[in-house]
């Protein structure tokens, strides 16, 4: 317990100091490279609220990744092209404040996996990771085929979003504000871990039927977990739509739910923390390999094995050893 | 006479040409311990599961506390007042003792849709948890995760659990299964204790601890009652003595 905090502080300095260096060193790319890994963690952790500690194996978050990213790319499009989005039965205009686009991603993902999960979480196993990704694949041929918004193309976006004035388009700024989330994330995400709804979550994991016999409904549980997962799954995609300043089917893609399982399980699935150690670790292959050879992601699949059969615990199973229950 | 706080009435289930009830009609009074016993097969299981809320009759109706639970789930019985303890443990094998019981005690009080404050500082939570684990004997081991103790002490630990939901009545299936002589001897003297908090639908296979235990015994055979009374009554019914005891040697 206390190596597994000492771990995470670690951890949370290095995300610090690293792109600090980088940006007194003048090297805006390893900042860009950075704010990559913060976003993907954010994702990770969402997923992680649904998978680590509902036990839930969703292969479809690249869903609600996606919808963050349209919510991000619709609204500032409109606000680009000075169009409404909406002119009936009310007007709604675009927006490029940061604010407006967070809480929309935020409320349209969750919305959407609420619905998806209220449908996937009739089933189990094998057939609730099929449903998961037949949603997420759904949506990216919906945005393939919808012109209106760039279909395959994407939207690209010219400026970078707004906060309080702030020079969003300096990669330390957007850094700082993709950190910022992740603290509030991993902040809001221990603390429900640790809560009522977390201990019951996490016994109807372990044990379905006990937590029925002591008067609760594991559905609920699941489903609630679900929603907050799509939700804060949703905002990373909205930061990361806003740090590339472009949209794209790609968003939706399952390749894109693999990845953010893989910040997951390499990391330490249910462990808090897990999916920053697991997404830093995989920026940081695909740039140190990615400069060896084009096809790094074949020596990804072997490090991806070799933690799967040998350090199932993942990084932090490997660095911070078996969990302990938490009191 | 009492009113019954459980009744099953005319409880009937078959799967394809199996009956698995057959018409059953069993109660269960405040203050006693009322015994299932039957041979392998006999539907015992399908009755409980039945009765818990896990499965469907075909006909008939459960009664719990003069209101028809018939159509509600598992956990809107267990809400009531149902308190069940399993006959493999069935408990979340990675808390600890103390976890799992205060997920007794959130289970009753509800609020698990709460997100901030832990559940493992609420002393009223912790208060309801360690009362009960204290009752079964299992204060000194709290912190222990529940997978490292022994096969007895899980059995303890789900009736603690089942203790902290303060239950109307218990419906416990098999509590001395793989005890032990030892362990044996002590659940039933507890289980003696436990009766005048609330009554036991026990199903057991355990012949001493049923009739050292019982008040009434009804024996189920090729899913329906074949007998149903006092231990004397049971042990001398003939039909019992050939269907069932006359199996194992006579008690």
């Amino acid at each position: 317990m206390r190596r597994e905090r000492s771990l995470n502080m670690a951890l949370m300095a290095v995300l610090l100091v690293f792109p600090l260096w980088a940006w007194s060193a003048d090297e805006p790319f390893l900042i860009t490279l950075s704010t990559r890994a913060v976003i993907f963690a954010i994702a990770g952790v969402g997923l992680n609220f649904a998978l680590g500690l509902g036990g839930l194996v969703s292969l479809g978050h690249a869903a609600f990744f996606g919808i963050g990213g349209y919510a991000m790319g619709i609204l500032a499009y409109h606000a680009q092209t000075y169009t409404p989005l909406m002119e009936w039965p009310l007007l709604i205009e675009g927006s490029k404040a940061m604010p407006v686009i967070w809480g929309v991603a935020i409320m349209a993902s969750g919305l959407a996996a609420l619905g998806i999960g209220a449908l996937s979480l009739r089933t189990t196993g094998v057939y609730f990771i099929m449903i998961t990704l037949a949603f997420a694949q759904m949506f990216y041929f919906f945005t393939i085929s919808w012109p209106s918004y760039g279909g395959e193309d994407g939207l690209s976006i010219y400026v970078r979003n707004g906060l309080f004035g702030l020079n969003t388009m300096d990669p330390i700024t957007f850094y700082a504000i993709s950190y910022g989330w992740l603290v509030v994330v991993l902040f809001v995400v221990s603390r429900a871990a640790r809560a009522p709804f977390g201990l019951a979550l996490s016994a109807a994991r372990q044990n379905a039927a006990r937590v029925q016999a002591v008067g609760q409904v594991p559905y609920r549980l699941y489903l609630g977990a679900f929603t907050i997962s799509g939700a804060i799954t949703g905002l990373a995609g909205a930061l990361f739509a806003d740090l590339n300043r472009f949209v794209s089917p790609t968003m939706f893609s399952w390749q894109t739910s693999g990845e953010i399982m893989v910040f997951v399980i390499l990391g330490g699935v249910g462990r808090v923390f897990g999916p920053v150690a697991g997404a830093a670790l995989f920026i940081l292959l695909e740039h140190l390999l990615g400069g060896v050879s084009e096809f790094w992601l074949v020596y990804l699949g072997a490090i991806l094995l070799g933690v799967v059969l040998f350090a199932r615990g993942g990084l932090y199973g490997l660095i911070a050893g078996r969990e302990v229950a938490h009191d | 006479m009492t009113e019954p706080i459980l009744k099953v009435e005319r409880l009937s289930k078959a799967f394809g040409a199996l009956e698995a009830s057959r018409d059953i009609w069993l109660d269960l009074r405040p203050g006693e311990i009322h015994a299932l016993i039957g041979p392998n097969g006999a539907g015992k299981s399908t009755l409980i599961q039945q009765i818990a809320g896990g499965l469907a009759p075909d006909r008939g109706r459960v009664l719990f506390d003069g209101r028809d639970v018939t159509a509600l789930s598992t956990a809107a019985r267990a809400r009531l007042g149902l308190g069940r303890t399993f006959q493999i443990s069935s408990l979340a094998m990675e808390y600890t003792v103390l976890q799992n019981a205060v997920l007794g005690a959130l289970g009753r009080r509800g609020g698990v849709f709460r997100f901030f404050r832990p559940v493992m500082r609420d002393a009223a939570l912790l208060k309801a948890a360690r009362a009960a684990l204290e009752q079964v004997g299992l204060a000194g081991v709290e912190r222990v995760r529940t997978a490292e103790l022994s096969h007895g002490q899980r059995r303890q630990l789900e009736v603690a659990v089942a203790l902290t939901l303060r239950p109307r009545a218990f419906l416990m299936d098999e509590p001395m299964a793989g005890l032990g002589a030892e362990g044996t001897r002590a659940m039933t003297a507890f289980l003696r204790r436990l009766k005048t908090q609330a009554p036991i639908l026990l199903v057991e296979h355990d012949m001493d601890a049923v009739f050292a235990l019982a008040d009434r015994i009804s024996v189920l055979v090729y899913g329906g009652i074949i007998a149903s009374g006092s231990v004397q009554e049971v042990r001398g019914d003939p039909e019992v003595r050939r269907a069932y005891l006359g199996e194992e040697g006579a008690p």
